[in-house]
């Protein structure tokens, strides 16, 4: 990596466990996590599912506390959600008694740091940013689950957020209409600018999109390996009939295709 | 600018939503309506021609006709109408306290666990306790006159209202709660902008369960000790054998009833444009 670049996101040793009820003992999720996020760029985390990837992008949001360790965003420690990162959840997770123009501005009403109209305006922008134009108020049920996925693109990007995370955003779509989203994604965050912590279980999905593809171990887990995407930066589908992206995706299949086997065994152990 | 493909999608749904559409002859969209309405008339002839062949008693069954000559009596000389008026604020009064004391502190106690912990034991007991085993009490404590009855609907009816509300605060969904705080929504802000919304679908129902109760409070209330009203007046009139005066008071409870949850559907329908199984 070029090392003249700015780095927004820093996680240094992070450890994180939680007390489990059932098993009464703490389960360690995060055993060491150290990673870099440059500024402008797309990381992609994969891992074995369950492996706490989710977790930590929680604790980047600061809705989970660490353990040990420390998150830095702009060299500033996180501690609680702050408005410069925004997450997009699952596509369920839009409030369903707001329109797609009230949603977009949850984030600027709770922030109470601009007029209405300003808010209205803002929301109008992204909502036609995220290509619903004449969607604006349109209530979630009435939309299908690709268009709830850019309404929740829109809410996240409405603060004006520096970091975008996304919690397997795509997960509950299907295949076309989600390689679809992921061509709108980059083009969506190309156009706003913004640096992005991407979690999916898919292979492909986080090839196509990333710069770098962080690589976790089984629980607890740890980065395995860092890949470097050498792909052409614009992309668009054909991409993934490279065989470099093939090569990409074999060689990312097989290290989590090792720590699925290892953690398997270690269970029967 | 990406908008054919988000077309397609809507494209997709307005399809989807035309196949889920029920066939739309004239008869199979108003059939079971038609059906009600035949069934309905059926009973009242049923009924008005059993009285005139003799086959029952009109002194026990009354019949439609005499139901209507003996309402149409009633409100031509007036008699009805202090009834009703008493009947009526009784209602508003009782059923309006309990609505301003229901929907708070049914919030406060869905939103703070330890106000829940120290009021659940009273709810859960009032609440199982069938209300009208108080009314001697309330007797004793209010006498016979408005206020007796105006405890007794409010006492019926605030308790649905306080636990469906409550229900409501407490059963927020927890990815809004996360979204929330992933905002920086502040314990006010999470208040305002998850927990009420996402309550008043439950509230609703409790406003509407909570207008039976009332009903049943008005007429129970009145029959125990009063010296008018609707329930009063079907007491008298039962007492002495009028039973068509009975049957006119039935039925303008049963109106109420229909006419007033009507009332709440259409508040509901304002409220529940959001919700994917809406229809108006």
């Amino acid at each position: 990596m070029d090392a003249s670049r700015q780095v927004k996101l820093q996680a240094k040793a992070v450890r994180l466990a939680f007390y489990n009820e059932r098993m009464k003992r703490r389960l360690p999720v995060l055993a060491g996590i150290d990673l870099e996020v440059y500024s402008g760029e797309l990381l992609a985390i994969v891992g074995p599912s369950g492996c706490g990837k989710s977790t930590f992008l929680g604790a980047v949001d600061g809705l989970v506390k660490l353990t040990a360790g420390e998150i830095l965003v702009d060299g500033k420690p996180v501690t609680a959600p702050g408005p410069d990162r925004a997450m997009v959840f699952q596509q369920d997770s839009l409030f369903p008694w707001r329109t797609v123009s009230r949603n977009v501005m949850y984030g600027l009403e709770l922030q109470r740091r601009m007029p209405a109209a300003e808010m209205r305006r803002r929301a109008a922008a992204l909502v036609e940013l995220v290509g619903l134009a004449g969607f604006a108020d349109h209530y979630p049920h009435e939309l299908s689950g690709g268009m709830r996925q850019r309404v929740n693109i829109a809410r996240a990007l409405a603060p004006d957020p520096e970091l975008l995370l996304l919690d397997e955003p795509f997960a509950a779509l299907d295949a076309q209409t989600r390689e679809f989203m992921q061509v709108e994604l980059l083009k969506i965050l190309a156009r706003a600018g913004k640096t992005a912590l991407f979690i999916t279980h898919q292979i492909d999905e986080a090839i196509f999109l990333a710069n770098r593809v962080a690589v976790f171990s089984a629980r607890p887990a740890r980065i395995k390996e860092i890949i470097a995407v050498d792909l052409p930066a614009s992309r668009t589908l054909d991409v993934k009939l490279q065989p470099r992206f093939r090569e990409l995706q074999d060689h990312i299949w097989r290290l989590i295709h090792e720590e699925t086997a290892s953690g398997g065994m270690a269970m029967a152990s | 600018m990406a908008v054919t493909p988000a077309d397609d999608d809507l494209t997709l749904a307005r399809e989807e939503a035309d196949t889920l559409a029920p066939k739309t002859s004239r008869w199979s969209r108003h059939e079971n309506f038609l059906l009600g309405t035949a069934a309905v008339i059926a009973f009242l002839l049923f009924w008005e021609a059993s009285v005139a062949l003799g086959w029952v008693n009109p002194l026990f069954t009354s019949s439609p006709s005499r139901i209507f000559a003996a309402g149409y009596e009633m409100f031509r000389d007036g008699s009805i109408y202090p009834d009703l008026s008493v009947s009526a604020e009784e209602f508003v009064l009782g059923y309006g306290l309990a609505v301003i004391v229901g929907v708070p502190l049914g919030i406060l106690m869905g939103w703070y666990s330890r106000l829940n912990a120290v009021l659940d034991p009273f709810v859960n007991a009032l609440y199982a306790t069938p209300r009208i085993a108080l009314m001697p009490l309330i007797i004793i404590w209010f006498g016979i006159d408005l206020s007796a009855k105006i405890a007794i609907i409010f006492l019926s009816t605030v308790f649905p209202i306080l636990v469906n509300t409550m229900t409501g605060v407490r059963t927020m969904e927890r990815d809004f709660v996360k979204v929330a705080r992933s905002f920086g929504a502040s314990d006010g802000q999470l208040f305002w902008t998850v927990a009420l919304p996402s309550s008043v679908p439950n509230l609703l129902t409790g406003l509407r369960l909570g207008l039976g109760h009332a009903l049943i409070g008005i007429v129970v209330g009145e029959m125990y000790g009063a010296s008018a009203g609707i329930g009063f007046m079907m007491q008298t009139a039962g007492a002495t054998f009028q039973t068509d005066k009975v049957m006119v008071g039935i039925l303008i409870i049963a109106a109420a009833g229909v006419g007033l949850t009507q009332l709440l559907k259409l508040i509901e329908a304002r409220f529940d444009v959001w919700r994917p199984d809406h229809h108006l």
